[in-house]
C-alpha cells in the first residue's frame, strides 16, 4: 500500500510549483483515475475468468444442460462485472468531473 | 440532423495544434445540443430522438406482424414470433417459471427498447448509444424496481417485506447484521447496479470507439505512420463488431436480471 502512496506522491511532486489549483487537481485526478480503474479491474478479471472456466467445464461434462449453464453464467458475469464498471464510473468522475 | 451532429470535423478540430493526439473532452462526445426547446422540460436532442425510435420501431414491427396474423407464420410475423420465443425461452421460463408469462409483454418491450437504443452506438451517422446517458438506464432501473417490489407486495402483502428483510432459517441474533445488509442489497443496490451496469457498459464502448476513431484519423493525417493507422483502423472495425455484440448482451442481461428480481419477489422461498 505504501508503494502506491509513494507513487502517487512522486507524481504529485512533479507538478510545477507555478501550476494553478485547477491544473494540480487535474493531474492528481488523472493519476488517481488510472490507479482506481486498474485496481478495480483486477478482482472482476480473476472472477470472470474463474466463472467462465467453470461454466465451460460444466458444459463439457454435461452438454445437455448447456443452455441452463449459459443463462446462469451470464447472470454471474453481470454481477461480477458490476464491480469493474463501478471502478470505470469512478475513473470517469475523477478524470472528467 | 444526425449527420451534422456526428461530424468528424468536430473531432479533427478538437486535436491539438502540434499534430499530437488530443482526445475530445467528454462533453463533446456525450452531450448533444437540443434541436428545439433548449433548457425547457421538452428539450429534444439526439438522445430523445433515439429513444423515440427505440419506442416506435418495435410498435410498428409488432403491428405489421400482427396485422395479418396467420396460424402458419411467414415473413415478418415469423421474425417477431422468433423474438418473442427467445425472450420466453431464455428469460421468462428460466428466471420466473411458467407463472411468469404475464410479465412477458413488459420484458419484451424492455428488451427491444434497450437493444435498439444500444444499437445506435454502431449505426453509421448516429454513433451514440441512447443508454450512455444516465437518464435512460435510471428510468428503466426504476421501472424494474417498482415492478418487482409491486409484484412482491401484490402476491404476498406485507409478508414480502418480512421475507426480504428477515430471511427464514437465520439465528435470531444475526438479524442485527443480516437485516441492514438485505435492505441495502435488495432495495438500494439492486436498482443502482442495474442502472450503472447498462450505463457504464455503453459509455465505455462509446469512449472506446471514439478513442480508436480519433487515433485512426490522427495517424492517417500524420502520414508516415500509415501502417500503424491501418492497425488502428482494424482495431476500430473489430471493436465495432464487439460493441454490436455488447449491445445485444446488455439488453439481454438487463431483461434477465429484471426477470430474476420479479421471480424472486414472486417465489421468495428460494
Amino acid at each position: 500500500m505504501s508503494a502506491l502512496t509513494n507513487a502517487a506522491a512522486e507524481i504529485l511532486a512533479q507538478v510545477p510549483a507555478e501550476a494553478t489549483a485547477d491544473e494540480a487537481k487535474a493531474i492528481a485526478g488523472a493519476s488517481g483515475a488510472g490507479m482506481a480503474y486498474g485496481l478495480a479491474a483486477i478482482g472482476p478479471g480473476i472472477g470472470i475468468g474463474y466463472l467462465v472456466g467453470q461454466a465451460v467445464q460444466a458444459m463439457a461434462r454435461q452438454p445437455e444442460s448447456a443452455g441452463q449453464v449459459q443463462t446462469t453464467m451470464f447472470l454471474g458475469i453481470a454481477f461480477t462485472e458490476a464491480l469493474a464498471l463501478i471502478g470505470f464510473v469512478v475513473f470517469i468522475l475523477l478524470k472528467f468531473v | 440532423m444526425l449527420s451534422v451532429l456526428s461530424n468528424p470535423a468536430l473531432l479533427l478540430a478538437a486535436e491539438g495544434e502540434g499534430g499530437g493526439v488530443e482526445f475530445p473532452p467528454i462533453n463533446l462526445i456525450v452531450k448533444w445540443p437540443a434541436a428545439f426547446g433548449d433548457g425547457q422540460w421538452y428539450a429534444f436532442n439526439k438522445i430523445a430522438l433515439i429513444s423515440m425510435i427505440g419506442m416506435l420501431v418495435p410498435v410498428i414491427l409488432f403491428w405489421l406482424a400482427g396485422r395479418k396474423a396467420s396460424l402458419v407464420p411467414k415473413g415478418i410475423q415469423n421474425v417477431m414470433e422468433t423474438s418473442i420465443d427467445f425472450v420466453e425461452d431464455q428469460i421468462v421460463l428460466p428466471a420466473i417459471g411458467p407463472d411468469g408469462m404475464r410479465y412477458l409483454p413488459m420484458l419484451v418491450s424492455m428488451f427491444f427498447f434497450i437493444w435498439i437504443g444500444n444499437l445506435f452506438e454502431v449505426i453509421p451517422t448516429s454513433h451514440m448509444p441512447a443508454n450512455a446517458r444516465m437518464a435512460n438506464p435510471l428510468l428503466l432501473a426504476l421501472t424494474a424496481w417498482v415492478m418487482f417490489i409491486g409484484v412482491g407486495l401484490k402476491h404476498h402483502k406485507l409478508g414480502y417485506l418480512k421475507e426480504a428483510l428477515f430471511p427464514p432459517g437465520v439465528p435470531k441474533a444475526l438479524y442485527l447484521l443480516v437485516t441492514p445488509i438485505e435492505f441495502l442489497s435488495t432495495f438500494l443496490i439492486r436498482p443502482f447496479s442495474l442502472a450503472v451496469r447498462l450505463f457504464a457498459n455503453m459509455l465505455a464502448g462509446h469512449i472506446l470507439l471514439v478513442t480508436f476513431s480519433v487515433l485512426t484519423i490522427t495517424l492517417m493525417v500524420l502520414g508516415p505512420l500509415v501502417i500503424v493507422g491501418g492497425l488502428s483502423f482494424a482495431m476500430l472495425v473489430a471493436f465495432t463488431g464487439f460493441e454490436f455484440m455488447v449491445a445485444f448482451l446488455q439488453a439481454f442481461i438487463f431483461s434477465l436480471l429484471t426477470a430474476v428480481y420479479i421471480g424472486g419477489a414472486l417465489h421468495p422461498a428460494h
